[in-house]
């Protein structure tokens, strides 16, 4: 009965333990108002070419992890992480096939979708953002999209993540 | 992973999840409850130390490159280098061998003038130090992720100070973690006193690294740019003078009862590395105790 089987999990659970590395590794000065969600957007690839195995469950899971790692309240990025899946899930087919320019535009209203959700509840709790700051990191992940898109790929080429 | 069969993958093609947007209507329910219980009752504690604690690992990842670079710095560096340094340590430590000597004369005099008085004797404090772990992402919120946690005797409301004076205090000790709230965050007040005239009041978080607001000071008080403040003691969560900040720029506005007061911290609350945890019982001064001159009526910690 079972004939395809996924494979390559370890590369995708990698891949998000890379991801929560290089999101606590601060840029350089200024830049660092940039600092692009690493794991959003490794959650954005794989939810765009495995939307079968990386939904929104597990990415609710991944947000709930970051959630604890960066001592926010339980459950802000799980929302925000959840919505961001549906979005990039209910679209994949389309984005799949965009060209580059399209595809990073569309990879920058998602992201902006998240930041905003999650300041949205930083808000409701005491936090309301002063400026309009909390956007950059989305701005910074629109411009890292290409490469992380490429270094992906190959990525699951390599190890034929199915 | 569940197995999947070869014909259900060319369903997929064409309708991955047909119940998406309910899976997402009931995620997003589970996550707003979630984050009212943790925030209104704190009840999910247990399940935070429990992730907290698996997740550890990540930070020390995480810390790697900057630990190497440390290090690598640290021991390639060059022996004149290493020999200028000593010096300038050693000169350093002379210097600090003086001033303590008058401090331990003080710290005695301060002892037997206060058994005079026969108010609570200041107990020595002891410290914990704990190392930086990560900066909250959030830019509005100052929040800081410590390398010590409830094992090392880390606990919720323990004063945080750095080399130059206060930081903050812990608002969450997990076991292996804790985070701290930094005296500039918009949540944050601090009770404090300018040192040269007395005079009580609050410091405030603005959520600029730079900035501490002093509100309800009269505009007729005394207070000068340049002035040092130090913690009060009053609300027993701090002990009582340390450094805060100083005044930074005094405006009178006719027009308010208030003048509008800013100061800065001395703590560089930006580029704190290592943090020290006092531990101890903080000597919040008695009620009796005789009101310094031109106090003005302090408010208690909100």
């Amino acid at each position: 009965m079972n004939t395809v089987r996924p494979t390559g999990g370890w590369v995708i659970a990698a891949s998000f333990l890379l991801a929560f590395v290089a999101a606590s590794i601060p840029l350089p000065g200024e830049l660092d108002r940039f600092r692009p969600d690493w794991v959003a957007m490794v959650l954005i690839y794989w939810c765009m070419v495995l939307p079968y195995r990386i939904g929104i469950g597990t990415s609710w899971l991944v947000g709930l992890v970051v959630d604890v790692g960066r001592g926010a309240l339980l459950g802000q990025h799980a929302l925000a992480f959840a919505a961001l899946a549906y979005l990039t899930v209910q679209t994949h087919r389309r984005i799949r096939v965009f060209s580059p320019w399209r595809q990073t535009f569309s990879v920058l209203v998602f992201l902006l979708i998240k930041q905003f959700l999650v300041f949205w509840i930083s808000g409701v709790i005491g936090y309301p953002p002063r400026d309009g700051w909390y956007l950059a990191p989305a701005v910074g992940g629109m411009i890292a999209w290409p490469l992380l898109f490429v270094i992906l790929r190959d990525v699951r080429r390599h190890f034929q993540v199915t | 992973m569940a197995a999947l069969k070869p014909s259900r993958r060319i369903h997929d093609l064409f309708t991955v999840n047909p119940h998406a947007t309910l899976q997402l209507g009931l995620w997003v329910a589970l996550s707003i409850a979630m984050m009212t219980v943790d925030h209104r009752y704190h009840a999910l504690d247990g399940a935070r130390d429990v992730l907290a604690t698996a997740i550890y690992p990540v930070h020390y990842l995480a810390r790697l490159p900057s630990d190497l670079q440390n290090w690598l710095s640290e021991n390639l560096a060059g022996r004149a280098a290493l020999l200028q340094e000593n010096t300038r340590l050693r000169e350093k430590q002379v210097f600090l061998n003086v001033q303590l000597q008058k401090l331990t004369t003080l710290e005695a005099e301060n002892r037997r003038l206060r058994s005079l008085l026969e108010s609570a004797v200041n107990t020595p404090e002891r410290v914990l130090i704990a190392e930086l772990l990560t900066v909250d992402f959030d830019p509005y919120r100052h929040h800081i992720l410590l390398n010590r946690g409830r094992q090392h005797g880390v606990y919720v409301g323990q004063p945080a100070l750095d080399q130059q004076g206060v930081i903050g205090q812990i608002i969450r000790a997990d076991p292996f973690t804790a985070t701290a709230i930094l005296i500039t965050d918009p949540n944050h007040a601090l009770p404090i006193q300018i040192n040269r005239t007395g005079a009580r009041t609050l410091a405030l978080g603005t959520g600029h690294f730079q900035e501490l607001e002093l509100p309800h000071i009269p505009n007729n008080e005394d207070v000068k740019v340049g002035d040092v403040l130090v913690t009060s003691g009053m609300g027993g969560r701090f002990p009582r003078g340390y450094p805060v900040g100083t005044v930074t720029k005094v405006e009178f506005d006719p027009g308010s009862p208030f003048a509008h007061i800013v100061a800065k911290p001395v703590a560089q609350l930006d580029r704190i590395r290592e943090v020290l945890l006092l531990e101890n019982v903080p000597d919040a001064p008695a009620p009796d105790a005789p009101a310094l001159p031109g106090g003005v009526a302090a408010p208690k910690r909100p």
